[in-house]
């Protein structure tokens, strides 16, 4: 959950990226890391496997700048998206203000997404929270590969509330900061209207 | 939404300031920080200098977290203690409350019998500044709205954040 804190001017809110295993979640963040100034960009921890599939979770903690005299901060995670980490997955939704499904366009990982779609939706269920309710994005990535499906159609299978949706292509960062910022949006709007 | 976030007042801050800085100095610790369960560093006391505070807090929530799942499947409520020993540096992990970790390194100019004596002292002092902070918070959710500052936030201001 967002922490404010009074005392050191500071807010700081959870992001979450979510989706099948190799749909590029730290490929994303990878690519925010490597664009975003150093002065705005705390260390990156990857907790992977030795074939750099992620294990745990990635993180990246990000300072932006400032709204009405507090520091805002945005905590990056991913999950792991291999089915098997089913129990990781589950803790790193702790406390979450914002979610990112990355969904891998190619047809042939369309099963993989819907899986893990209704896998985010249960495991949200468990900490409380509704998907419908919470800040909440869609990214369609591998929009370069051949065998990617038209989004009209991901559209049709992922996303029934028509929450906003952006194609991407993580490595080149095509879509990425578009995304984030999306999120980050609905965040921030959240907790204004919580205040 | 169905919990509220963690809000930090300037009294509270300073409350839990002055316990980790009596509990770094009692204990001879290196360093003590105080996270939230979310992973979010709430304070830190002690030589912060060469650590990155920020890394080790999303750690420790990490760290409290899978073995708060591992408990569950062995069917305890939870390890409220943690504890890992290195070669020079140590880390002592417990749990404060519902909400908060209390993580304290130390080397040998301390021993684990001291920090643990310590730490039980200002876990209850710790504890019960979070629960005045819970019932303030209750106490001013019914009340009105209060005057929080992100009440006038405008799309520019967020747009801004992004250069
Ligand atoms: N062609 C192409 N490859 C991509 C794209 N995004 C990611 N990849 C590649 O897909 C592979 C997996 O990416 P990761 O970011 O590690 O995937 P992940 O979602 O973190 O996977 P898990 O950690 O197992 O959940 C890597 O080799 C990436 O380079 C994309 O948009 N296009
Ligand atoms: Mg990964």
């Amino acid at each position: 959950m967002s922490f404010i804190n009074y005392s050191a001017r500071e807010i700081s809110c959870k992001i979450v990226y979510y989706g099948p295993g190799l749909c590029g979640k730290t490929t994303n963040l990878q690519h925010i890391y490597k664009k975003i100034s150093p002065d705005s960009k705390g260390k990156m921890i990857s907790l992977a496997t030795e074939t750099e599939r992620t294990l745990f979770f990635d993180f990246l903690p990000l300072a932006l700048g400032e709204i009405k005299g507090f520091k805002v901060r945005f905590h990056l995670y991913t999950v792991p998206g291999q089915i098997f980490y089913d129990a990781s997955r589950k803790l790193i939704l702790r406390g979450v203000d914002g979610v990112i499904f990355v969904a891998d366009s190619q047809v042939e990982r369309m099963d993989a997404n819907l899986e893990s779609m209704e896998n985010l939706i249960k495991n949200l269920k468990e900490h409380g929270f509704d998907l419908e309710e919470l800040p909440y994005v869609i990214q369609y990535n591998k929009r370069d590969l051949p065998n990617a499906v038209s989004p009209e159609e991901l559209n049709d299978a992922l996303n029934p509330r028509k929450v906003p949706a952006y194609d991407a292509v993580a490595p080149t960062g095509e879509g990425v900061f578009e995304t984030l910022k999306h999120v980050a949006k609905l965040v921030i709007m959240e907790l204004k209207q919580k205040s | 939404m169905l919990n509220p976030g963690l809000v930090l007042f300037e009294e509270d801050s300073r409350l839990i300031d002055k316990e980790l800085k009596k509990l770094n100095e009692l204990a001879r610790a290196k360093v003590s920080f105080l996270v939230d369960k979310d992973g979010q560093l709430i304070s830190s006391m002690g030589e912060t200098g060469d650590i990155d505070t920020t890394s080790l807090a999303s750690l420790t929530a990490g760290n409290i977290a899978a073995t708060g799942g591992m408990a569950k499947l062995l069917g305890e409520k939870e390890f409220s203690i943690l504890f890992h020993e290195g070669e020079k540096d140590n880390i002592h992990i417990s749990l404060v409350g519902q909400r908060a970790i209390l993580v304290v390194v130390f080397d040998d100019r301390s021993s684990l019998g001291l920090i643990r004596l310590r730490v039980k002292r200002s876990v209850a002092a710790l504890a019960a500044v979070f629960d005045n902070l819970a019932k303030k918070i209750e106490k001013s959710n019914a009340q009105e709205g209060g005057q929080s500052p992100f009440q006038e936030i405008t799309e520019e201001d967020i747009e801004s954040l992004f250069g």
